[in-house]
C-alpha cells in the first residue's frame, strides 16, 4: 500500500479487492447505514444547542401587559414596558384627532389612517411601541415637555425621524409608522397589551 | 513522527494540494487519527478509553458554554439560575444533566484509561511523558470538576468548596491565611463562587492544551498494544483510518448508549439530593461526601485519624495528594523491560487482586460515613495503596520472572509457525521490550 508512485484515480476502485465486480456489498450498506446514523444524531444534537438561544419560559411569560388607562387625561400620554420595551400610550385630544385625520393618505411614507391604528370605540387611545422604525431608539414626547417634533408626535433624537399625532413617521430616515402592538380592551379603561 | 511505512498525504483535489502548501491542516490530521497514523494490529477495546476521553472533553466544554450563557456566578441569584436553566431555558435540563453525567462519565473513561495505562505499563520508556502528562491532565480534570460543582451553590457545593479550601488550611504556618486568601473571605461566598466560576471555564481549555501534547508525545513512538512489544515492521500495524476510526467509532456507540441512558434516565443517580437544597453556611449536611469519582482520595484524607509527629489533619491531606503525586514515579519505580501485564504473572496477580480490590474498597469507603468498620477499611486500603506502587511493584520488578513475549505482534496476532507445523510463543527474554529503532 505504501505505494511511491501515485495511484492513477481509476486505478483506485480496482485495488480495493472485490469492490469493482460486486454491486452492493455488505460493508457498503453498514458504512452508509453507520454514517446516516451519525449524521442524523450530530443534527439532533445540534437542535437543542440552538434552540437553547431562543427567549426562554421567563421571557415569553414577559409577551403581555396589563394596563389600567383611566388616570391619563386627554393630552397626555404615559411609558409602560411591553417585552422590555417602551410603549406609549396616548390618550388623543379632539384637536390632534383632527390634525391626524386632516392629512391626506396618500401623501404619507406609511400610509394608514388613524383609524386603522386605533381599535373602534376607542379612537382617542392611542397605543403603539415607543421603538423608533429606523434603528431602535426610544421617541421622545410622551413624557411632560418632551420636544413632540414638527408634527406634534414624537420625535426621536438620534437620526431626526418625526413622527404625527397618529404616530406616523413623516419626516426623517424611519421606513414605517410606529408599531402597533397587538392588544385588546378588556374593559373601558383595561387594555391587555400582547 | 512515524513509521517509514506511515502512508504519505497527497491531496489531489486542487483546493486541498492549494491548503496543504499553505496551512497543511488536513495533513496534520491525516497523519494524527488518518490513515497517515500507523497503529498496532492489536488493540483491544481498552485502547478505545483516549478517543473516549476526547470526545468527553468536547462534550463538556460544549455544553458547559452552552449552560454559561445561562448560569449567573453571583452567591444571591446562583441556585436559581441553575433551577432557572432546568424549568426555563429551551432544552437546559437536558444541557444541564448532559454536563453534570458528563463530568461522571469523563471521570469514568478516564479511570478505564489509567488503570489500563497501569496493567499495560504504558507508562515505560519510551512513552514516560505521555503518562506524565496523562497525570497532568487527571489532576486539572479533578480541579475543574470540583469547581464546577460548587457551581450551583447548593449544600452540598457549599460544604465541598469549604472542606477542599480547609485542605490548604492543614499546611503549617502559611495553611490559614492561604485558605483564606484561596476564598478571598473565611467562607466561600461571592468571591469564591466568582473565582471558580472563571478558572472552571478556563481550566477545560487548558486541559485541551496538555491533550494535545499528550497525542503530540503518543505519537513520537506511537500507540503501546496488548503485548507490549515494539512494533517491528509494517505487518505489525494497520491505518488508523479506517481500521481504529471503525473501532473506536464502534466503543462511543456503547458508550452514547449508556451514557444517554444516564441523561434521560438516571440524571440524578450519581449526584446528591443534598445539592437541591440551597447553601447554608449555617447548617452543614449530616453526611457530606464529595462527588463519587473524588471517593478513593477522600476516603484516603480520612484515613488518618490520630497525631504522629505530624498533626493527623496534615497527614490527611499529604496522603491524599501522594497518592496521585506517586504516580509521577511509575516510569522509575517499575524496574521491568516488559511492559504487558500478560506477560508478567507476579505483577498480574498483585494487580488483579491487590490493587484493583484496594482501589474498590477506597471507592466504597470514600462515600461511605465517618464511621467503623469504614474507617478501618480505609486505612487498610490506603496502606496497600502506598505499598503497591513505592514497595511491591518495584520489588516484583526485581524478583519476576516474566513470560516469553511473542517476536512481534504479527506473531502474537497470528502465531509463529514452527518446523513441525505447530504453533508457538517466541521469546528472548526482555529483547523485545525495548523498541525497534
Amino acid at each position: 500500500m505504501a505505494s511511491t508512485t501515485g495511484a492513477a484515480p481509476d486505478d483506485a476502485m480496482t485495488t480495493d479487492g472485490d469492490s469493482g465486480t460486486h454491486p452492493v456489498r455488505r460493508r457498503d450498506f453498514i458504512n452508509i447505514a453507520a454514517v446516516s446514523a451519525a449524521g442524523v444524531g450530530g443534527l439532533a444534537v445540534l437542535y437543542p444547542l440552538i434552540s437553547q438561544m431562543a427567549p426562554s419560559k421567563d421571557v415569553l411569560a414577559e409577551s403581555t401587559t396589563e394596563l389600567d388607562l383611566s388616570a391619563i387625561q386627554p393630552g397626555q400620554a404615559v411609558k409602560a414596558v411591553f417585552r422590555k420595551q417602551p410603549v406609549f400610550i396616548r390618550n388623543l385630544t379632539p384637536q390632534e384627532i383632527a390634525a391626524a385625520d386632516a392629512v391626506d393618505v396618500s401623501s404619507l411614507r406609511d400610509p394608514q389612517t388613524l383609524a386603522e391604528r386605533t381599535k373602534a370605540g376607542h379612537g382617542n387611545w392611542l397605543i403603539t411601541m415607543g421603538v423608533c422604525t429606523h434603528l431602535g431608539c426610544v421617541p421622545l414626547g410622551a413624557g411632560e415637555g418632551e420636544n413632540k417634533g414638527e408634527f406634534g408626535g414624537y420625535f426621536c433624537p438620534c437620526h431626526g425621524s418625526h413622527y404625527d399625532t397618529a404616530a406616523r413617521i413623516r419626516k426623517g430616515p424611519a421606513p414605517t409608522n410606529l408599531l402597533v402592538p397587538e392588544y385588546e380592551f378588556t374593559t373601558d379603561t383595561t387594555v391587555v397589551i400582547g | 513522527m512515524s513509521f517509514p511505512w506511515a502512508k504519505a498525504y497527497e491531496p489531489k483535489a486542487p483546493l486541498m494540494r492549494f491548503l496543504d502548501e499553505r496551512l497543511p491542516l488536513p495533513r496534520f490530521v491525516y497523519n494524527a487519527v488518518g490513515a497517515g497514523y500507523p497503529v498496532p494490529r492489536n488493540l483491544s477495546y481498552f485502547w478505545n478509553f483516549g478517543i473516549l476521553a476526547g470526545f468527553c472533553l468536547v462534550l463538556q466544554i460544549v455544553t458547559g458554554v452552552v449552560l454559561a450563557m445561562h448560569y449567573s456566578a453571583n452567591a444571591l441569584v446562583a441556585f436559581n439560575s441553575v433551577e432557572h436553566i432546568m424549568r426555563d431555558v429551551n432544552w437546559g435540563w437536558m444541557l444541564r444533566y448532559a454536563h453534570a453525567n458528563g463530568a461522571s462519565f469523563f471521570f469514568v473513561v478516564v479511570y478505564i484509561h489509567i488503570f489500563r495505562g497501569l496493567f499495560y505499563s504504558s507508562y515505560k520508556a519510551p512513552r514516560e511523558m505521555i503518562w506524565l502528562l496523562g497525570v497532568v491532565i487527571f489532576l486539572l480534570m479533578m480541579a475543574t470538576a470540583f469547581m464546577g460543582y460548587v457551581l450551583p451553590w447548593g449544600q452540598m457545593s457549599f460544604w465541598g468548596a469549604k472542606v477542599i479550601t480547609g485542605l490548604f488550611g492543614a499546611i503549617p504556618l502559611v495553611g490559614e491565611p492561604l485558605q483564606i486568601w484561596l476564598l478571598g473571605g473565611y467562607a466561600p461566598d461571592n468571591a469564591a463562587l466568582n473565582r471558580f466560576y472563571s478558572l472552571h471555564f478556563l481550566l477545560p481549555f487548558v486541559i485541551a492544551g496538555v491533550v494535545i501534547l499528550h497525542i503530540w508525545a503518543l505519537h513520537i513512538p506511537g500507540s503501546s498494544n496488548p503485548t507490549g512489544v515494539e512494533v517491528k515492521s509494517e505487518s505489525d500495524t494497520v491505518p488508523f483510518h479506517p481500521y481504529y476510526t471503525a473501532k473506536d467509532g464502534f466503543g462511543l456507540g456503547v458508550f452514547l448508549i449508556i451514557y444517554t441512558l444516564f441523561v434521560f434516565f438516571l440524571p440524578n443517580a450519581l449526584g446528591h439530593p443534598d445539592n437541591y437544597i440551597p447553601a447554608n453556611p449555617l447548617s452543614t449536611p449530616a453526611h457530606i461526601v464529595p462527588e463519587w469519582y473524588f471517593w478513593p482520595f477522600y476516603a484516603i484524607l480520612r484515613a488518618f485519624t490520630s497525631d504522629f509527629l505530624l498533626p493527623a489533619k496534615l497527614w490527611g491531606v499529604l496522603a491524599m495528594f501522594s497518592a496521585i503525586l506517586c504516580w509521577f514515579f511509575l516510569p522509575w519505580l517499575d524496574r521491568s523491560p516488559v511492559r504487558s501485564g500478560h506477560y508478567r504473572p507476579l505483577f498480574r496477580k498483585f494487580f488483579l487482586f491487590g490493587l484493583i480490590p484496594c482501589m474498590a474498597v477506597l471507592f466504597w469507603c470514600g462515600g461511605a460515613p465517618a464511621e467503623e468498620p469504614y474507617v478501618m477499611l480505609s486505612q487498610i486500603a490506603t496502606a496497600y495503596y502506598f505499598l503497591h506502587f513505592l514497595v511491591i511493584l518495584p520489588i516484583v520488578s526485581l524478583v519476576e520472572r516474566p513470560e516469553p513475549l511473542p517476536y512481534s505482534i504479527t506473531d502474537a496476532v497470528l502465531g509463529t509457525p514452527a518446523d513441525d507445523g505447530t504453533v508457538k510463543g517466541h521469546m528472548i527474554q526482555g529483547e523485545n521490550a525495548r523498541p525497534a529503532v
